[in-house]
């Protein structure tokens, strides 16, 4: 019951990532693009000599599309089977214990959110999203497939 | 050979340890068949080595206790006290030998007749010198020189390095950026100095003597042959050739294979061989050796051959080939249809191979880990077979190039040429939107990169650079791109699914700047393109041919400006890589000019006078198969071809002569002189070999001289009077009295006489080096 949690706004909302999957918080300036990639995938970011895979939220749960072009955004470092990922994220607040197991969601969400949807937590800050890292990084297509 | 009894006495060891517990329990329960069994497994593993290194005590014993062990087995014997007992006592005189072997001692003095006969049904008790053994173990383990590490941890140190070496990259840059103290500077170069050689040294530790890829093979030559009735020789050349351990395990399959097919089909039956007036035994050789940064397999066996037009007829009913285009296929084509899935020589399907599904999947492996297979053959006169392999997989040379303002890379061993769009012989048509290069005649699919990847290419059409690929399955297309920018060697890391999704990328990297790279998937790059390859294939092929014969044979060159401003143009072949080195590291040494690159010290040429601009200086390295020698450039202007059309050098020199290219003149680079002239000088220094050469022959003089005294010998001519000669060459049919220990002979005909012909062709570079190296390594044992 004692998970940590990060707290972090996607498009505008307040969700929980398991802190453990969470390696650090890092702000990405320079972006290489990937040509062909699927639409979530943001780009290429160098961190400490590793290439990080930069996967945007808020395109990954077909909310719109984070602005990168003004620099510096903030991310959350994840990795995931072997291979680290920065996912952008409009903020990035705090970190909270969890009071609860997740709990299903039986209110109808948007489509996006329902994907990656791990259920509700009871924190200190009032009740949660807990969201699942890997459909995060999956984004829209691999739910079609 | 040292190596291998080591790994013997190793593993040995190993089985010696983990049965310590199974013969006690053995002991308990003769019956238990489990426990009987492991030691057999053991007992035979022992024997089938010893007869590999000639242990003859060790075999017999092991070979004892397996007929006793293996009655057993078969329920020909119960397992009794004394036989128990006698088992036991052989596992240890075993043991004990193993030990003294590995303390490198004689074995232990004893007769063993006793013990063997112990084993024998109804035999008394046997006497187990079971004090000594317990001795010797002690001994043993007080001085382990080698230690087992597993895989994993050797592949997790190998990628921690990587990591390490780009957070150096980044840090160099960071330095750059940043004004510092010339104290951090130096620290930083030791810094990078120590990591380079820890990633030498970590990279050495995954290579393996390709040995241990051989070392099964004459066995399975020998029970393949057994079973087809053949008589085959194995023999094995170049089994210390160190290659990545992973990239020994990609290769075992389709050398396998290779060397299966060799002996299957290759090699006749011994009344056919007689008929044809060979000898009954054929002669199977797997040779491997380095050149450059690939290792080179030669599987050639003296068999019947490939029948090309056989081959052809068979692909035009497999429907591989069309029959019009079929008869514009050349010889070497034509043998080349081998690698075609499907298509299978052999008259018959045996267990062995010939299913059809074989040299297509040979191909396929060893393209996947950027290598390639080449086959030649003369019907009735045997087949080669040609690996070429990268060293190693995590580091990929790569040229990077640019579109749209980002940078991209490409793996070097997919890169066929590279020319200018709106080049002399290069014309880029576009057909029903599709984009048609000729490239001196070979008509190749193009393909935009820009197009590819969805971006906007601010570079003229005509203005861009083709680059001409040669992907995995060997179908040539044109890759247009904005520029080009280097060469580096890439420390290449997977990519995320979601990038590898695309099928454009084989994994990214860092540059030196820090920024990440994608490095491209060529065949991904031509599906995702439309590239029809297999149609375009054989089309490009057949235009090419048409062409090729009244076009001039070209060679590629890498055009340079020298450290004098001098446009020059070098061989690429002998091209190894480009490295830059600080300026501190060229120093004047025993007499001529040095370069230090990593841990070797090179000869260094191109350099006019000791004055370097500026603190960095670029050097080609150059190989002549034997030795390196450094050539210092200011920088790489393009790649180029070059005609006929040389105007040769009044003198011998640095410069052998001038050519136009690209519409200007350039001087070409004698490399022959060059080795000649920095690697003899520095050979000659130290103890060397001492070569005869027949002084009334002038090309032996002339042409082959500078060749043998670069490859480290002291050349003599025949009347100097000279009698402690290591090596004579001399050509064929001439008269020479033999007192050297080996003799290489030379023939003016391309092609080898017969069989038993042992002559090296006298233009056969290659085949000359390896003759003079291996003559060299003879005399150093």
């Amino acid at each position: 019951v004692n998970e940590l949690l990060l707290i972090v706004t996607i498009a505008g909302e307040r969700v929980a990532l398991p802190a453990a999957a969470v390696e650090s918080v890092v702000e990405l300036d320079t972006l290489i693009p990937v040509p062909r990639a699927a639409p979530h995938v943001a780009g290429l970011s160098a961190l400490r000599s590793r290439v990080l895979t930069v996967i945007d939220c808020m395109r990954a749960l077909e909310l719109g599309v984070t602005d990168c072009s003004d620099g510096i955004r903030e991310a959350a470092c994840v990795e995931l089977d072997g291979h680290p990922y920065a996912l952008i994220v409009d903020l990035v607040e705090d970190v909270v214990e969890a009071l609860s197991d997740p709990a299903p969601v039986r209110a109808a969400m948007g489509d996006g959110w329902e994907r990656v949807s791990l259920g509700i937590v009871e924190t200190e800050a009032g009740p949660l999203l807990l969201v699942d890292v890997a459909a995060l990084i999956a984004g829209a297509e691999a739910k079609a497939a | 050979m040292d190596d291998l009894i080591a790994d013997f006495v190793a593993e040995c060891r190993d089985m010696l340890e983990a049965l310590g517990g199974e013969i006690v329990a053995w002991e308990a329960q003769p019956d238990d068949r489990a426990r009987l069994d492991s030691i057999f497994r053991f007992v035979h593993t022992v024997k089938g080595n010893c007869g590999f290194f000639d242990f003859p005590r060790l075999e017999a014993l092991s070979h004892a206790a397996e007929d006793a062990l293996a009655d057993v087995r078969a329920g020909r014997r119960q397992p009794d006290g004394a036989l128990v007992s006698a088992v036991l006592a052989v596992i240890d005189r075993i043991g004990e030998m193993v030990a003294a072997i590995e303390a490198g001692e004689e074995m232990p003095a004893g007769d063993d007749s006793l013990l063997i006969h112990s084993l024998e049904p109804g035999a008394e008790g046997a006497a187990a010198p079971a004090t000594n053994a317990v001795e010797a173990q002690g001994k043993a383990s007080a001085a382990p020189r080698t230690i087992r590490l597993s895989v994993e941890l050797l592949d997790r140190v190998m990628s921690t390095v990587s990591d390490m070496v780009l957070a150096r990259n980044e840090l160099a840059r960071r330095l750059r950026e940043s004004s510092t103290e010339v104290s951090v500077d130096g620290a930083f170069e030791r810094l990078s100095s120590i990591i380079a050689e820890m990633r030498d040294a970590i990279t050495r530790t995954r290579m393996q003597r390709i040995e241990n890829l051989f070392v099964a093979l004459p066995r399975m030559v020998r029970d393949l042959s057994a079973e087809l009735g053949k008589q085959v020789l194995v023999d094995i050349e170049g089994g210390d050739v160190e290659l990545d351990r992973e990239m020994i395990e990609m290769i075992r399959d389709p050398l396998t294979h290779i060397v299966r097919n060799a002996v299957d089909h290759g090699i006749e039956t011994p009344a056919e061989r007689l008929k044809a007036g060979k000898r009954e035994i054929g002669l199977l050789s797997v040779s491997a050796r380095q050149s450059g940064n690939q290792i080179l397999i030669d599987i050639h066996d003296d068999g019947r051959g490939i029948d090309g037009k056989k081959l052809v007829e068979k692909a035009i009913a497999a429907g591989v080939v069309k029959k019009a285009d079929a008869a514009q296929l050349s010889p070497r084509e034509q043998l080349a249809l081998i690698f075609e899935a499907g298509l299978s020589t052999a008259k018959a399907v045996t267990a062995i191979s010939g299913r059809g599904v074989g040299m297509d999947v040979v191909r396929s492996n060893v393209e996947r880990i950027g290598g390639i297979v080449e086959v030649d053959s003369k019907p009735g006169d045997g087949t080669r077979m040609t690996l070429r392999v990268p060293l190693t997989l995590t580091i990929i040379p790569a040229l990077t190039v640019s579109i749209a303002g980002q940078h991209f890379a490409i793996p070097r061993s997919a890169i066929d040429e590279i020319v200018r769009a709106n080049g002399e012989s290069v014309t880029l048509e576009h057909l029903g939107g599709a984009g048609v290069a000729t490239i001196r005649g070979r008509r190749v699919p193009e393909v935009s990169l820009a197009d590819i990847l969805g971006l906007e290419s601010h570079v003229e059409e005509a203005d861009r650079r083709l680059i001409v690929l040669r992907p995995a399955g060997g179908d040539v297309y044109a890759l247009s791109v904005d520029r080009i920018h280097d060469h580096e060697e890439l420390v290449v890391k997977p990519a995320a699914p979601a990038v590898m999704a695309t099928g454009l990328y084989a994994g990214t990297t860092l540059a030196d700047d820090g920024s990440p790279i994608l490095l491209f998937d060529p065949a991904g790059l031509a599906e995702v393109g439309g590239v029809k390859l297999e149609a375009q294939e054989r089309a490009a092929r057949i235009a090419e041919g048409k062409t090729a014969n009244s076009g001039p044979k070209t060679v590629p060159v890498l055009l340079f400006r020298g450290l004098d401003g001098a446009r020059r143009a070098i061989r690429l072949a002998i091209v190894d890589r480009i490295e830059e080195v600080p300026a501190s590291a060229v120093c004047k040494a025993a007499g001529q000019l040095r370069v230090q690159v990593g841990e070797a010290i090179l000869p260094l040429a191109g350099v006019q006078s000791d004055a370097l601009n500026g603190d960095k200086v670029r050097i080609f390295r150059l190989n002549d198969g034997a030795n390196e020698i450094g050539y210092a450039f200011s920088e790489v202007i393009d790649f180029a071809e070059i005609g006929k059309d040389v105007i040769q050098a009044e003198h011998a020199g640095e410069i052998s002569g001038v050519s136009l290219i690209n519409g200007e003149p350039a001087e070409l680079v004698d490399a022959h002189w060059l080795f000649a002239n920095h690697v003899g000088l520095s050979a000659r220094s130290t103890e060397q070999l001492v070569c005869r050469l027949p002084s009334d022959d002038p090309w032996m003089q002339n042409m082959l001289r500078p060749i043998v005294e670069a490859a480290g010998y002291r050349v003599v001519d025949d009347d100097d009077g000279e009698t402690q000669v290591d090596l004579v060459i001399a050509a064929e049919g001439q008269a020479t009295e033999s007192d050297a220990e080996q003799t290489i002979w030379l023939r003016s005909a391309p092609e080898a006489a017969g069989k038993k012909d042992q002559s090296i062709y006298r233009y056969d570079r290659a085949g000359l080096l390896m003759a003079l190296k291996s003559a060299g390594a003879g005399r150093g044992k």
